[in-house]
């Protein structure tokens, strides 16, 4: 415990010290990164102990703030976040330290770095914080500093834009919040966490849901979500993607060990919010052509993965079927984990092409895989892990999933429905997430050059490229070793569960089985590519092996603009899905004899933002227009407002 | 048992190719020529197997890898296929789940390698072939969960040695249904009539073909047999669920089930023969209806 609040103490002080040497870009950036990386390898060794089985600590400190106490305590779901938090902010800190230095000069780096390290102490304060008041703080801090993150390149106008839709969702959603923990309090008189009673159980998980689902991005609460991380530097964008939304799942999954026993329609919720949040969520990043937009639309599919695996662990919870809640929260939390590791390498990856080619247009990309190597092959293994396919760690918490449903369809008639529909849903999102990184990849990275920016594209510097093979290398390490990463969920199912911990146990070996042969799977076929590489190689050997241009069906003068687009690619699967989509096409078609400039432009803005937020905040904004007549400028008649005030509190005071 | 588990391998590596004669024998016995020999694809391959290679400049080192990354994934795959009755080499809880991702892999790669030619052509074909998996994907896991709920097992193997006459006889609405539903989920995961035609000449209106356009010599060999053997996988998937023939021979078994997976090469040819092409807007639609076939085969058994 005290190790880690030594690291909150160390991230904060070289927050303020990298502040005060703002003067020298150089000297901020070494103490900001420096604290950081220095914090989080504390808090990562003084946590993992809680993973495996240490019994939790907590601090208990009065505080004069009403209500408010600095209780922290840190237990095994708090840990098992706190590892994400620790691992990717440490990366992504290494490569801010190279990726900001291009702002030297023009931006403050200094404050850059003051609101990196308080963002992710505040981050680790919201996974130990066991009060509501000091929880809210945390939670509020967090978002402000992300808030300037986001907004760090505020002289663009979409920019500000983007950090002011983040500012009102977050709000929005921590108005739910504040209601929830007044609501949790009111019972006991206090705030800290063991003296919650929940009487309307109920009503308390719908007010979490929309309040962390807010920050979690679940469809339709995720409006800010893609226009934030598209906006914010591509390692806070990272951070932000990999773990800040996590909190909102660590916020849901807290407040459920609070509310008793669940009721079935919980688990249904759940799996309704995954399904829609992740098939909207990845058809929406199909039909973007930002790269990093199209990244932001994956977390909202992954959060819906995430929740998939939430809803079927409440399904075996009230419906005392262990091996699904067991399978269901372990799905869900590690891939809490292997989304951090995934999704961080993918918006590092992204930031290198932004800062190697110049542009995050994925149509304005092409053939960066010979310019950047690196980050190429980085990339690679990142969209491999985001589709879930083997070897990698993304398909190991989807087969979690996946295992935990098959096991209730044939075993438990009552919920065969919402576990079918989890498996057709995992299913789809599967087949539409190999899609979407398809293209994303080969369009971006693979065949030629489409303009200049892509032809000149250079890799990223050292500091840049060691935390994304980092990246890699943990995605590949949790494929490998599935069942070694089974062992840290125990603690966390858990205090979800309420499960005795042999039963706990018991389960997750019976998981590890199939996953050692998954393993056994991806090791042979690790062998026959290795050894198929190897005849290829034989068989080639001595022949001739010439090069020549790729083949064009006959025509003769091909040039890289008429390469297939990402806007081409997606074409198919944005027309099947139309009516969800709405994209937006304007066409101007070559005409005449000799036609002259042509164009087709198609954007996909948000659905939700469009057909909900808009017309509700217009709604809302002409409502108050109504009272604009109050504000006049005219001083007296406000001076006449107060001692109406006034008087009016006098009679109502008296009478 | 071990041994029929291993043989079942070597049928699969030996005789997948020769499904691809069966389907070219029987589409020119309905046309009424001879067709090629038998072996056709064995010939090729060996052609194949003994030429150098042209790499476009274009491409990097994943152009290269695709080939022998969809080979080993399929390789793999089918270990987790049992034929018939005999369990699969690798049979556990959810293996299936592994056999559809392995197939993805493979089509990443395949897919991933087309961008890499930079060819219009070529990630035409893609696009069209990671929309049309997308959609045959929750058809084929969920029409294999609904065998599993029949079955009461998790693992393929267990699940067709679950798979008796008896089951037939009980719930043959829903068997049928699933089955017709893997049938559509074959013909379009491996290109073949009503959803790509594999004799096409046009590469406007390939799938898969026009996918690999670029790679030759021991590549193009890694491809072709990938694929042989990715409809072998399909076929046994197929035969272990419509032939519930329960001899109590083991090598019997082996005959049967080797007979059904020629057989259903044969129905691909009589399919072949006997259907259009589809538009390629109306794919969809056939993949989505395999997916309704599949939910009604659902409805059947939660009643």
């Amino acid at each position: 415990m005290t190790v880690l609040l030594l690291a909150v103490a160390i991230l904060l002080c070289s927050g303020f010290a990298a502040l005060l040497a703002a003067a020298s870009p150089r000297a901020a950036t070494t103490l900001g990164a420096g604290g950081a990386v220095l914090a989080c390898a504390a808090g990562l060794v003084a946590s993992t102990p809680f993973l495996f089985g240490a019994p939790a600590q907590s601090l208990h400190h009065a505080w004069n703030v009403p209500y408010g106490s600095f209780f922290v305590e840190v237990d095994a779901l708090a840990a098992f976040f706190l590892l994400p938090i620790f691992l990717l902010s440490a990366l992504a800190a290494v490569y801010g330290a190279q990726y900001l230095l291009a702002w030297q000069g023009r931006k403050s780096l200094g404050a850059a770095w003051f609101f990196y390290n308080f963002l992710v102490a505040s981050m680790v304060l919201v996974a130990l914080a066991h009060n509501g008041v000091l929880f809210l703080v945390a939670w509020e801090t967090m978002t402000l500093c992300s808030y300037f993150l986001v907004t760090f390149e505020h002289e663009q106008d979409a920019v500000r834009q983007a950090g002011w839709t983040y500012l009102v969702a977050s709000h929005l959603g921590t108005a739910f919040l504040l209601a929830m923990f007044v609501l949790l309090g009111r019972g006991s008189g206090s705030l800290d966490f063991d003296h919650y009673s929940s009487p309307n159980a109920g009503a308390l998980f719908l007010l979490a849901l929309v309040g962390f689902g807010t920050k979690a991005g679940f469809m339709p609460l995720h409006v800010w979500l893609p226009e934030a991380h598209p906006a914010a530097p591509s390692h806070v964008s990272a951070l932000m993607s990999g773990v800040m939304i996590k909190m909102g799942i660590y916020g849901l999954l807290r407040t459920l060990t609070f509310l008793g026993p669940p009721p079935p329609w919980w688990g249904w919720v759940l799996i309704g919010v995954g399904l829609t949040s992740g098939v909207l969520g990845v058809l929406f990043a199909l039909a973007q052509h930002d790269l990093k937009r199209l990244l932001a639309y994956h977390s909202v599919e992954n959060i819906g993965i995430i929740a998939l695996g939430l809803g079927v662990g409440l399904l075996g919870v009230s419906g005392r079927s262990p091996v699904l809640a067991v399978l269901g929260f372990g799905g869900a939390l590690l891939h809490v984990l292997n989304h951090a590791l995934f999704k961080g390498l993918l918006f590092l990856g992204a930031g290198s092409v932004l800062h190697g080619a110049g542009t995050l247009e994925i149509d304005h990309l092409g053939g960066l895989a010979k310019r950047m190597p690196w980050t190429a092959t980085t990339f690679l293994v990142g969209a491999v892990a985001i589709s879930g396919l083997p070897p990698l760690n993304g398909f190991v918490s989807e087969f979690l999933i996946y295992l935990g449903a098959l096991n209730g369809v044939t075993e438990h008639a009552g919920v065969a429905v919402p576990l079918l529909a989890t498996i057709a849903g995992l299913a789809l999102i599967g087949g539409l997430a190999a899609a979407c990184f398809t293209k994303a990849y080969g369009v971006a990275f693979l065949g030629q050059p489409r303009t200049d920016h892509a032809a000149h594209a250079h890799e990223a510097g050292a500091l840049m490229r060691w935390p994304m093979a980092l990246l890699a290398a943990g995605c590949v390490l949790i494929g490998f070793c599935a069942p070694l990463a089974l062992r840290p969920l125990a603690g966390a199912i858990h205090l979800l569960s309420g499960l005795p911990p042999q039963a706990i146990t018991g389960q997750l070996a019976g998981a590890a089985d199939p996953l050692r042969f998954v393993i056994a799977g991806s090791v042979a076929l690790l062998a026959l590519i290795a050894a198929l590489a190897w005849l290829r190689r034989r068989l080639l050997a001595g022949r001739t092996v010439s090069q020549s241009i790729t083949w064009d069906c006959g025509y003769a003068q091909p040039s890289a603009r008429m390469q297939y687009t990402a806007s081409s690619f997606a074409q198919p699967l944005i027309t099947l899905f139309a009516p969800l989509l709405r994209t937006r096409r304007t066409l101007a078609p070559p005409e005449g004899y000799f036609p002259g400039a042509t164009s087709l432009i198609t954007a996909t803005p948000d659905a939700a933002r469009i057909a909900l937020y808009e017309p509700a905040f217009s709604g809302v904004g002409w409502v108050l227009a109504r009272l604009r007549w109050l504000q006049h400028g005219r001083i007296q008649l406000y001076v006449l407002y107060i001692a109406l005030t006034l008087l009016v509190l006098l009679v109502w005071k008296l009478g | 048992m071990q041994a029929t588990s291993f043989l079942q391998i070597l049928f699969a590596l030996l005789f997948a190719p020769l499904m691809l004669g069966v389907i070219n024998r029987t589409k020119a016995w309905f046309a009424g020529r001879r067709g090629q020999p038998l072996l056709q694809a064995y010939y090729d391959l060996y052609k194949l197997l003994r030429k150098g290679a042209v790499y476009s400049r274009t491409t990097t080192w994943v152009f290269r890898a695709g080939p022998v990354v969809g080979l080993s994934a399929v390789l793999i795959a089918m270990t987790l296929v049992p034929l018939g009755r005999q369990p699969a080499p690798l049979a556990f809880p959810g293996d299936f789940i592994l056999l559809a991702y392995l197939l993805g892999l493979m089509r990443f790669f395949t897919v991933a390698a087309a961008l890499d030619t930079g060819s219009s052509f070529e990630a035409m074909g893609a696009s069209r072939d990671v929309t049309f998996s997308a959609l045959a994907e929750p058809a084929l896991l969920l029409g294999l969960a609904v065998v599993a709920r029949q079955t009461a097992s998790l693992s393929l193997s267990g699940m067709y040695a679950g798979m008796a006459l008896e089951t037939w006889r009980q719930a043959g609405p829903v068997s049928a249904l699933v089955a017709a539903a893997l049938m559509v989920v074959l013909l379009a995961e491996n290109a073949r009539l009503p959803v790509d035609d594999p004799n096409t000449h046009l590469e406007l209106t390939m799938i898969h073909e026009v996918m690999v356009l670029d790679h030759g010599g021991p590549d193009l060999a890694f491809i072709l047999y990938a694929a042989a053997l990715k409809l072998w996988v399909f076929a046994a998937l197929l035969v272990g669920l419509v032939l519930p023939l329960r001899t109590g021979h083991a090598w019997l078994d082996v005959a049967a089930a080797l007979g059904g997976i020629f057989a259903v090469a044969v129905a691909v040819g009589v399919v072949e023969s006997s259907m259009a092409r589809l538009r390629l807007l109306r794919v969809p639609q056939l993949l989505v209806g395999a997916g309704a076939l599949v939910a009604l085969a659902l409805i059947l058994t939660l009643r």
